[in-house]
């Protein structure tokens, strides 16, 4: 049933135009950059993910939606094993990044996690200065070997999470100080400054109001240029406008995967239909 | 509707009735001890010359190192001359002083020497052991008078009281008035109870320099024990342990064991420690471990409480950009629970402070009249210190002294909590 809903939608013109990522990874080979196959999910004895495939392209933004409680947050914790951390929880199942089984013993999950990194649904800033919040990834990852070159990684990554002009002057301020939106921006600046080549992103917007909500969705925009983007949202509207494809989740299953055109205009199963008009959810 | 108003302002009273009351109790509290206890830091003192008479102190030049001479001989040289001036009188010398000041005194000795404290006879010796020079000069000294003296003058005693209920003779007690009103006995601030070991003998210089060094020690151990291995349990149990029926086992048992009455730790450390490892008893090693074991299920349970407290989303968040589990603790949690800890911290420590139970087991409460050096001395505690003052024969003077005992403890503690809060505000403010 997913598989033929599998897409074939990315469209050419995208590949083609992968850009030159700055300090990031290899580019994306014939452009799949994450694939899963059969991924189950079970938190102790209860299954909460159904053998779940997709793939995902170089450069794309994805959305994952569907009614609360069916598995997207537990899904999108799969690519950088976050569930991992979560005590009794197990993964089955085939997940690729470039190629290569992110579950392979010779994959250390810390290097995973500087390739993908991860926004939260509520805005977690470290209680440090805006400076250190930015810094401590590359000063972990030991990705420079100075003082101006840090200095350049963290006034680039807030630069290019659209920060840089409203904190440039208070980088020693605590980055808990922040606004709600500022402070979301801050957790994606950090997460772009150890150079990750997919960003996911938990219902980033869903603590924010409708004005940092859209600075966030203009951001997207601008970092799909660089970066691959899988994003959680429960708000339709902004599955429609940020996304180019839309994947539908239903207790745990994956029921319909493909662009955000047609997903939101001619659903191909009843129950996308159904949600996305708004009978249930 | 008017019910509720009045069971409101009800409760609203009864609150600040509770407060008034509870901070009425502790300025009793607070009001009599430093009622009893500061005028003991204050003890009554001879002020007077005393002559190092040659003829009573006849004894040849301390010996010096001579040349090609091995430091066994020079010792044996030097124990030797010690040994001939412990046979000098000088209890001769402070007669003659005071016969100075009192004439009368010149036939009765013993009464005079009934006067001032014995352990000033040693403090004599031990001057002229550091500069035996002094042999022959005339020198202007404080002397210590003797605990009932001081006890006489003070009042702490009734004046009317027949002479057979009486602790002096009816001379003695006539003479300590007439020194008193000639200036030659002051009652002057002395440092003989923070410099001085406990003592039977020379009650009027028994002082809690040894139990507050045991007590110092004891606190040194259980912090530098219990801070890590508590902080490292905690920090396994709350982050590591998988949760299975062993982990549930020894959560259950921590709770239990912070409940355990704490005499019950003075037995496990006196079988453990000293009769398995045998360990000096009495030493405060052994009392440190004891508090320590007594000390450990508080620091744990409260320091788990203050890595519980640490929001999920900030580990979510190191996790997130690709710190170890480790490190996100290292990084993260601890500094943001280290106020907590801190606390948890103090309060253990001055819980192991204030605690003599446990200590009475492992035979800390001996009368030990010198200093412990290091840890594996001999001594007492605060605590003990204070048990055993208030529980002296000679209550009228003892009294008065336990409760500068209580004080140097509160002082202790509130040392302490100073310390603490200070840390607390220097981790909280660094971002
Ligand atoms: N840590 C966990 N332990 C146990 N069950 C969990 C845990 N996290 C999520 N679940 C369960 O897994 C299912 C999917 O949850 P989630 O992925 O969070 O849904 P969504 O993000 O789509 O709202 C839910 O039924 C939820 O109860
Ligand atoms: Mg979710």
């Amino acid at each position: 049933m997913m598989e033929n809903n599998m897409a074939q939608a990315t469209m050419g013109a995208k590949l083609d135009a992968l850009p030159n990522k700055p300090g990031g990874g290899p580019a994306a080979s014939g452009g799949i950059k994450l694939s899963s196959r059969d991924v189950r999910v079970f938190y102790g004895d209860n299954e909460a993910l159904h053998g779940v495939s997709m793939d995902v392209m170089a450069n794309e933004v994805v959305a994952f939606i569907g009614p609360s409680g069916c598995g997207k947050s537990t899904f999108l914790r799969c690519f950088n094993r976050m569930n991992d951390t979560v005590a009794g929880a197990r993964v089955t199942g085939q997940i690729t990044l470039d190629g290569r089984d992110i579950h392979d013993h010779a994959i250390d999950v810390v290097q995973l996690r500087a390739q993908v990194g991860m926004v939260f649904q509520k805005p977690n800033p470290f209680p440090k200065p805006i400076y250190e919040n930015v810094a401590y990834g590359p000063r972990l990852h030991g990705l420079t070997s100075s003082k101006s070159e840090l200095d350049q990684i963290v006034e680039s990554s807030l630069r290019r999470a659209g920060l840089w002009e409203e904190v440039k002057d208070r980088l020693d301020a605590p980055g808990t100080g922040l606004s709600g939106g500022q402070q979301q921006r801050l957790c994606i600046a950090r997460a772009i400054a150890v150079s990750p080549d997919v960003i996911l992103m938990d219902e980033p917007c869903s603590a924010l109001d409708p004005i940092a909500t859209a600075k966030i969705e203009e951001l997207i925009h601008e970092l799909k240029e660089n970066y691959t983007i899988i994003i959680v949202t429960h708000n339709m509207q902004q599955a429609a406008r940020v996304s180019d494809r839309t994947a539908f989740f239903h207790l745990g299953d994956l029921i319909e995967l493909g662009t955000t055109s047609q997903i939101f205009t001619t659903p191909k199963q009843q129950r996308t239909e159904d949600y996305v008009t708004g009978r249930y959810g | 509707m008017r019910r509720r108003q009045v069971r409101e302002k009800l409760f609203h009273w009864s609150g600040i009735a509770a407060v008034v009351i509870a901070l009425t109790l502790v300025g009793i509290f607070f009001g009599t001890i430093l009622k009893t206890g500061l005028p003991a830091f204050w003890q009554s003192t001879f002020v007077m010359d005393v002559h190092f008479d040659p003829e009573v102190v006849q004894i040849g030049p301390k010996p010096e190192p001579m040349p090609g001479e091995s430091p066994a001989a020079y010792q044996q040289r030097f124990n030797q001359w010690q040994l001939d001036l412990g046979f000098v009188d000088f209890g001769q010398i402070i007669h003659k002083s005071i016969v100075k000041q009192l004439p009368e005194a010149a036939e009765h000795p013993d009464e005079t020497l009934a006067l001032v404290t014995s352990g000033e006879l040693f403090a004599l010796r031990d001057r002229v052991v550091a500069d035996p020079g002094i042999i022959g000069q005339t020198v202007r000294l404080k002397l210590l008078a003797d605990a009932n003296v001081d006890v006489w003058l003070k009042g702490n005693i009734d004046r009317d009281l027949p002479d057979t209920q009486q602790q002096l003779s009816p001379l003695v007690r006539a003479w300590a008035d007439q020194l008193q009103a000639s200036g030659v006995i002051q009652n002057k601030f002395s440092t003989a109870i923070f410099m001085n070991p406990d003592s039977r003998s020379s009650l009027a210089s028994a002082g809690l320099a040894g139990a507050f060094m045991g007590s110092l020690f004891m606190m040194i151990i259980v912090i530098l024990l219990a801070m890590p291995i508590g902080v490292a349990a905690a920090i396994y149990l709350e982050e590591f342990a998988p949760k299975n029926r062993l982990t549930d086992l020894i959560e259950v048992n921590i709770n239990n064991l912070a409940a355990v009455p704490s005499i019950v730790f003075g037995l496990l450390g006196a079988v453990v420690f000293i009769m398995w490892f045998n360990l000096p008893m009495s030493s405060s090693l052994v009392g440190g471990l004891v508090l320590t074991l007594m000390t450990l299920p508080t620091v744990i349970i409260a320091t788990r409480a203050a890595l519980k407290a640490v929001p999920p989303s900030i580990r979510e968040a190191a996790l997130g950009v690709g710190a170890s589990k480790m490190q996100a603790i290292t990084h993260h949690v601890l500094p943001l629970a280290r106020p907590g800890i801190l606390t948890a911290m103090i309060i253990g420590v001055a819980q192991a402070l204030g605690e003599t139970g446990p200590l009475l087991l492992i035979g800390m409460s001996a009368f030990v009249a010198s200093i412990p050096a290091t840890p594996f001395d001999q001594s007492t505690a605060l605590p003990v210190q204070i048990y055993l003052w208030e529980s002296n024969e000679l209550r009228n003077f003892f009294e008065g002294r336990g409760s500068a005992a209580i004080i140097v403890l509160l002082g202790m503690m509130l040392a302490l909590n100073a310390v603490a809060i200070w840390l607390r505000k220097r981790f909280e403010t660094r971002w």
